[in-house]
């Protein structure tokens, strides 16, 4: 097994003890250190925790925090509630859809984007929001949208030249 | 993760005003005190107001700065976002606040006082600093409590105050806690911090600005049942929160204001935080005590009621934050004074986070009995443009859809109620004119689908079924029968569903075709009559 993923795991374990009533907060400090928790994480949770995987697995699964699946370079995550989307998020979600070209909730098939949903982050005076990895975006259009993502496109580029 | 937004005016103007060095120096400034992972900078395309630039707002309290310097922007990093307090002689003031600017009105130079007991010190005092709050009144409850009065009577006063939960329900606190007394055994306190309501973030407020508040109600809600633990149940994207309440309790063990025998007395009381992983359902509390113990957070079947069996299997009181943060000053003032604001059958004071087509939106705490049109006239400042009111939409869970026939009723829980609508838990989503209640339905009944938890058939198939009509009717698709089904599918999901996320899910649609029910007929017609629904731009290709 993977050294520096026992490690990640333990060190979590560590700091919350190995109750059950604690793996919530384990696999979401895990899953935040790692990115997402793979199918290793999850065994070896299981097994410090003295629980069957598939408990393991079912926990991890129901929370929006914790992903069992890799996600993309950037992840967006657009949030989809009412106040956001009376002030024009219709219109952002659809050229978000566009722009990449796949729905929400998957990531594009070059692994470069995920396209998410949020509930609100309290920043719905400036609506429609989405945040790209921890930046945020307020007054979204779809115009916006476009700019923004080229630009995250050529800084990609740029840097893998 | 990032617990805090600043936001500088970017437009040409602000930039020839010297917008990037602010910019700059705030983010010097940030970096000076370590804050970069937890405090994002980024510009604001357009202000609409000139005479203040270049302005900086800071999200999530929404006070605006304006015009501010770059010696001012450092200030303000050191002031408001490191120690929490807001700098009233930089705001902006209130008059000249427009559009998508927010702030919190009832301060300086704002045309009319707000109420505040929940929210009367945060901003006000360094949430960091124990000392802060205890200049400010803190502690002072629960010194009383220890020293002066019998659990009964800390019991007896909350019961008489008749405080009544803020969580969305409005049960009686004292009752609430009274059940738990009754029980034998071990019992637990939890606060419900999960707030996860569309546009709702009062109690984030408290839980950053004054984070004391929250753990002296505690050990008084313990003192008054007999508890010796609590719990802070708090969601799961409250990182900062979640840091200030473990320091707050750091510092309040270190001066024995929590922990074995406090203050010398036969009271011992501690406090955990947990914090959750991101799903709506686990506001509900049953499901909020499934998640407590580690797991999938599915709703309990009740009864047992948590009151009887909750964490553990315990007799457990839980309350909600903004609940909790009124015990301390009902303790220190009586409850007389407590009811000698707001209504008869619900004293004290409400806090709404109001967003939508209003010309100042932010948080706003009044008496409660205070009616919508005073709220959206006095502190929102009136309707955005001009704007015909259309409807208010009180959010999530426990919210419903407000019409303009309800403009001039006391927002209690009890009018409210009665009137066929509800209070909720304090968000306050105004609706203008051009606002389509079909396409309102659709994005409230989108939200209720992605988090329905699955666990009944009638919450995770209606929900699905409510939404796929909906879509119908946007897209010009749906006909008569569509709308019929709707209905129909709508009141068998709120009576047959097992927890309150599937009998609130159907609301919107119940309260929207209640007092808007042409405007769902006309989209039968493939007619949207504010133009808002994709329908409507297939109607404008045709012609
Ligand atoms: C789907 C759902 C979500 C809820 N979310 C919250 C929440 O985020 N915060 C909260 O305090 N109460 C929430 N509640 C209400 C709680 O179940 C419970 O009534 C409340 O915590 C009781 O506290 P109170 O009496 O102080 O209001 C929710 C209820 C439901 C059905
Ligand atoms: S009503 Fe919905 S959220 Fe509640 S238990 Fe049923 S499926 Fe879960
Ligand atoms: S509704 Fe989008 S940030 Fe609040």
């Amino acid at each position: 097994m993977d050294a520096q993923l026992a490690q990640q795991t333990d060190e979590v374990i560590k700091h919350y003890g190995t109750d059950a009533e604690a793996l919530v907060e384990i696999l979401r400090d895990l899953n935040q250190i790692a990115g997402h928790l793979s199918p290793e994480h999850l065994l070896l949770i299981a097994q410090r925790l003295n629980l069957p995987s598939s408990k393991v697995y079912s926990v991890a699964s129901f929370y929006s925090l914790i992903n069992i699946k890799p996600l993309g370079r950037h992840v967006i995550r657009f949030c989809e509630d009412a106040p956001c989307h009376v002030a024009g998020g219709r219109e952002v979600w659809e050229a978000l859809e566009q722009e990449l070209g796949i729905p929400f909730g998957e990531t594009t098939p070059d692994r470069q984007w995920s396209l998410l949903t949020t509930s609100c982050i309290g920043a719905c005076a400036v609506g429609p929001v989405m945040m790209i990895d921890d930046e945020i975006y307020g007054n979204l259009t779809p115009e916006k949208v476009h700019e923004i993502l080229t630009q995250y496109r050529e800084a990609d580029k740029g840097g893998a030249v | 993760m990032i617990r805090a937004r600043v936001l500088i005016s970017g437009d040409p103007l602000s930039l020839s005003r010297g917008a990037e060095k602010t910019k700059l120096a705030i983010e010097a400034e940030i970096s000076y005190y370590g804050l970069e992972d937890e405090i994002q900078v980024s510009y604001l395309t357009h202000a609409d107001r000139t005479d203040i630039l270049p302005i900086v707002m800071i999200y999530p309290e929404g006070v605006t700065y304006g015009p501010v310097t770059p010696e001012d922007g450092a200030y303000i990093v050191q002031e408001h976002l490191y120690k929490g307090r807001v700098i009233e002689h930089l705001f902006a003031p209130p008059e000249v606040l427009t559009g998508d600017i927010a702030h919190i009105p009832g301060r300086k130079g704002a045309t009319y006082a707000q109420k505040r007991i929940v929210l009367r010190r945060a901003g006000v005092i360094n949430p960091l600093d124990i000392e802060d709050y205890i200049t400010h009144d803190g502690y002072f409850a629960l010194a009383k409590a220890l020293e002066e009065m019998q659990p009964e009577e800390v019991l007896e006063t909350v019961k008489a105050s008749k405080l009544q939960g803020r969580g969305g329900a409005g049960f009686p606190t004292g009752l609430k806690w009274s059940f738990v007394v009754q029980q034998p055994g071990e019992k637990y306190v939890v606060c419900n911090a999960d707030e996860s309501e569309p546009g709702t973030f009062k109690d984030r407020l408290i839980l950053e600005g004054d984070p004391h508040a929250l753990l002296e109600a505690m050990a008084l809600a313990g003192y008054a049942i007999g508890a010796h633990e609590g719990w802070i149940y708090i969601r799961g994207e409250y990182a900062l929160a979640k840091e200030r309440l473990n320091k707050a309790i750091q510092q309040a063990k270190e001066l024995n204001l929590l922990g074995d025998h406090i203050l010398g007395s036969d009271f011992s009381f501690d406090i955990h935080v947990h914090a959750g992983a991101g799903a709506y359902i686990c506001g509900e509390e049953t499901a909020l005590l499934e998640s407590l113990e580690g797991k999938r957070g599915i709703p309990r079947i009740r009864p047992p009621y948590p009151t009887v069996a909750g964490f553990r299997g315990k007799p457990t009181v839980v309350n909600n934050v903004e609940t909790l943060a009124n015990i301390p000053p009902i303790i220190q003032n009586g409850a007389d004074w407590f009811r000698s604001m707001g209504t008869e059958r619900s004293p004290g004071t409400k806090v709404y986070t109001m967003l939508g087509d209003v010309n100042i939106t932010g948080l706003v705490e009044t008496p409660m009995g205070t009616t919508l049109r005073e709220i959206i006239n006095i502190y929102g400042g009136g309707m955005k443009d001009g704007k015909a009111f259309k409807c208010a939409q009180t959010g999530g869970a426990s919210g419903s859809i407000i019409p303009p026939e309800l403009l001039d009723v006391p927002m209690d829980f009890a009018s409210m109620a009665e009137s066929g609508a509800a209070l909720g838990s304090g968000a306050l989503l105004i609706a203008g004119e051009d606002t389509c209640i079909v396409d309102l339905a659709y994005v409230l009944l989108r939200f209720f689908k992605a988090e329905s938890c699955g666990k009944c058939t009638p919450c995770r198939i209606g929900t699905a079924q409510m939404l796929e009509a909906l879509e119908r009717l946007r897209m010009g698709y749906g006909t008569q029968v569509d709308l019929d089904r709707l209905e129909e599918i709508a009141h068998y999901t709120k009576e047959a569903s097992f927890c309150g996320l599937g009998q609130a899910a159907p609301v919107p649609i119940i309260t929207g075709l209640r007092y808007f029910r042409e405007e769902f007929e006309a989209h039968t017609r493939g007619e949207c009559p504010t133009g808002v629904c994709p329908c409507s731009v297939k109607q404008k290709v045709k012609h």
